[in-house]
């Protein structure tokens, strides 16, 4: 944790004269959330391990609008979209990854007919193509042949088709990928989704979370792994309210950890 | 066959046509109620769809015993249905079995129906049990309450009592043939009802045509008025899963649309040169946001809503369902529909025009409670085997609910001012967005 992150902003490599390839989109969570901001620095010392010319927007960066959608406020979501597209623009993006399937989701999908179009990448599709290139070696180290599960994120699976990414990149640890009885196309919701891990459930039997959390317990994995900060928020609360001890993780800390960034 | 009962027929056709296609009028007259909503693009995408999906049933088979049986069903419908050409040409000329020329043709044609007829009444009886014995959670629970179950056990039983028809006049014919009365032509194969025609033996050759005849008819009355029971049914996905899924949103699940409307005052507010006070044009229509009604959805939700065949894949793949919550998407499109049908009955009963009844489909038939247990997860578009979107029409009213009655959960509400605030669902300075970098 002594290493230093190297962590440049889009203004401060416009000043430079330079662009870069990447910008990485950090989002709230990531920005904020404490347990989320783990999941960022693992990211950006994969990033820097790597060698990869990225940067992010910093303080001018703001919420792109997802919750505000997702909860009804078409309004306040396309004010944040053409905020951040001007500043996007701006800046003559590129390319986007993130680790945030929402921000995802929404950067790729609905800020290009608002004038925001851009190459937009989950960060595990973004580290299986950097493990393609051969700019990324993934070791199992403390993994190795741990049992791992791994949950779908609505926003990344059923909304946008990538269930292979993060799959490919936990068995790349070498460890034993076991699936939870509802999983890929049907797994099932963490419970966070449209704009629900901002407001109390309606009246149940159940929360989502504890059902969803169930399904990763019965498989007897080790570790469960994620790939959207607030799936892992869900779940690492629904592990705690079992009173196992299961640790979430996700993709990203999975091959940090591994290579002991 | 006399001239009497030959007209006779002429007739029933006709009332039967007829009727449905009085029906079939209202059901696109209220469809087209619905806002306009551009699905005329990516054509060869769109039959792709309906060739998978509606034809080829590609979403049924993830419930692997319920697409067997409904492929039973589908397939022996649409085989069975040639028959239909046979009866009506039989029945309006007088003649008796007039394509029996193509002989071995017709003799497999015939055997295969038999067997069909013979596999859908096994599939249908397997159906009612799930329905009725086994009950099925989705196909039992309380959305289905009342007028929804009796209907589809409606359905059942007309299958049943048609595919009985089919076969035991079948029999007669087979067993009359056997005896050589006149008229009745060798022809046809029988591989099941030669089996039922023994039970003829030692009746009178006229009752037996007597029996041969009442089959037919009551089997032709059947067939016109299960269509004409259609409109007033679940059933209507035998016709309209083909549009349904033609029309269906093409864009990946997550993309939600961006309405336009909002755009324009976005922007508007956004241009530093734009004068507030300035009139709006002539011609602005003042717009809703959201909907409240089915005026207020477009066209494609309502196809969605007469689509829907309650099959309730949806409800038990809803998390929000699975966890005691009230939200049921199945109950959303059948709502949807309720209220869609009532529109149209305001609008029979006043002359062709919507006289307003202090209802609407918020509130009266879908409750604020039901919209906010949604976690937009996609479960239920993804389940769909007809491809329609309960998820779309959550997301419009919800979309009525914040911008035209700031009715959103008061924590919801928060989430939004921090939003607006400070860039950020939760009360961090935005200024302080990087913080994590040296923490």
């Amino acid at each position: 944790m002594s290493e230093v992150l190297h962590v440049p902003t889009m203004a401060e490599m416009m000043a430079q004269g330079k662009q870069p390839e990447i910008l990485f989109w950090v989002g709230c969570s990531g920005s904020f959330d404490d347990r989320a901001k783990k999941i960022t620095k693992a990211f950006v010392k994969i990033l820097n391990n790597a060698n990869i010319d990225f940067a992010v927007l910093g303080t001018e960066e703001s919420c792109t609008g997802d919750p505000a959608k997702r909860a009804g406020n078409e309004f306040l979501f396309q004010m944040q979209a053409m905020m951040n597209i001007e500043v996007l623009n701006a800046y003559e993006v590129k390319k986007i990854v993130t680790a945030c399937p929402h921000c995802f989701n929404t950067l790729k999908n609905e800020y290009p007919s608002l004038n925001g179009t851009y190459e937009v990448m989950h960060h595990t599709e973004f580290l299986k193509s950097l493990l393609d290139a051969g700019k990324l070696t993934i070791s199992g180290g403390e993994f190795k042949g741990k049992k791992i599960t791994f949950h779908d994120p609505c926003y990344l699976g059923r909304a946008n088709n990538v269930y292979e990414a993060p799959r490919d990149l936990i068995k790349k640890l070498d460890a034993e990928l076991v699936e939870m009885k509802r999983s890929r196309a049907n797994g099932f919701c963490c419970g966070a989704g449209g704009a629900q891990m901002f407001k109390e459930p309606e009246k149940g039997t159940k929360d989502i979370n504890i059902e969803r959390t169930e399904d990763a317990l019965e498989t007897q994995a080790e570790i469960i792994a994620a790939g959207c900060p607030f799936c892992n928020t869900m779940l690492t609360d629904g592990v705690k309210i079992k009173e196992n001890t299961t640790p979430v993780l996700d993709i990203a800390e999975l091959i940090a950890n591994a290579q002991d960034l | 066959m006399n001239l009497l009962a030959q007209l006779f027929f002429a007739v029933l056709l006709i009332i039967g046509f007829g009727f449905f296609t009085i029906n079939v009028k209202k059901l696109i007259r209220n469809i087209k109620l619905g806002k306009p909503v551009d699905r005329a693009d990516n054509a060869s995408a769109r039959w792709n769809n309906m060739f998978m999906v509606a034809l080829g049933q590609s979403k049924m088979v993830k419930r692997p015993l319920a697409a067997f049986l409904h492929i039973i069903v589908y397939v022996g419908f649409i085989i069975i249905n040639i028959e239909l050409l046979e009866i009506i040409i039989d029945g309006l000329f007088g003649t008796h079995r007039i394509f029996a020329g193509l002989g071995l043709l017709y003799n497999i044609l015939i055997g295969s129906f038999e067997i069909l007829a013979l596999l859908v009444l096994i599939a249908v009886v397997l159906f009612w049990m799930r329905r009725n014995v086994l009950k099925i959670n989705r196909l039992s629970n309380p959305d289905l309450e009342g007028d929804p179950k009796k209907d589809a056990n409606t359905i059942l039983y007309f299958e049943m009592v048609l595919m009985t028809l089919f076969l035991v006049m079948n029999a007669a014919d087979f067993w009359l043939q056997q005896a050589g009365v006149s008229h009745y032509i060798q022809a046809g194969s029988f591989p099941v009802s030669h089996f039922i025609s023994p039970v003829f033996n030692g009746m009178d050759e006229n009752a037996v045509h007597m029996i041969e005849r009442a089959c037919w008819w009551l089997h032709i009355i059947g067939i016109l008025g299960f269509m004409n029971y259609l409109y007033y049914s679940k059933h209507l996905h035998i016709l309209l899963a083909f549009p349904n899924t033609y029309y269906a949103d093409l864009n990946v699940k997550g993309k939600l649309d961006n309405l336009e409307s909002v755009t324009n005052e976005v922007k508007l507010m956004l241009d530093p040169n734009a004068d507030p006070y300035a009139a709006p044009p002539a011609d602005a229509v003042p717009s809703k946001f959201g909907a409240s009604d089915v005026h207020d959805l477009n066209w494609v939700q309502l196809l969605n809503a007469y689509t829907c065949t309650e099959c309730g894949r949806c409800t038990s793949s809803c998390p929000a369902n699975a966890t005691g919550k009230k939200l049921s998407p199945r109950k959303i499109m059948m709502s949807t529909r309720d209220r869609l049908e009532e529109v149209g009955k305001n609008i029979d009963a006043n002359n062709g025009v919507f006289v307003p009844d202090n209802k609407s489909l918020l509130n009266d038939y879908i409750t604020p409670e039901e919209l906010w247990a949604c976690t937009s997860c996609n479960a239920c578009v993804e389940e769909c085997p007809v491809n329609i979107s309960p998820l779309s029409i959550i997301i419009d009213m919800r979309r009525y609910l914040v911008m035209e009655q700031s009715a959103a959960p008061q924590s919801l509400n928060a989430m939004m001012t921090n939003i607006e605030n400070n860039a950020a669902p939760w009360q961090y300075n935005q200024m302080d967005r990087l913080n994590w970098k040296s923490e």
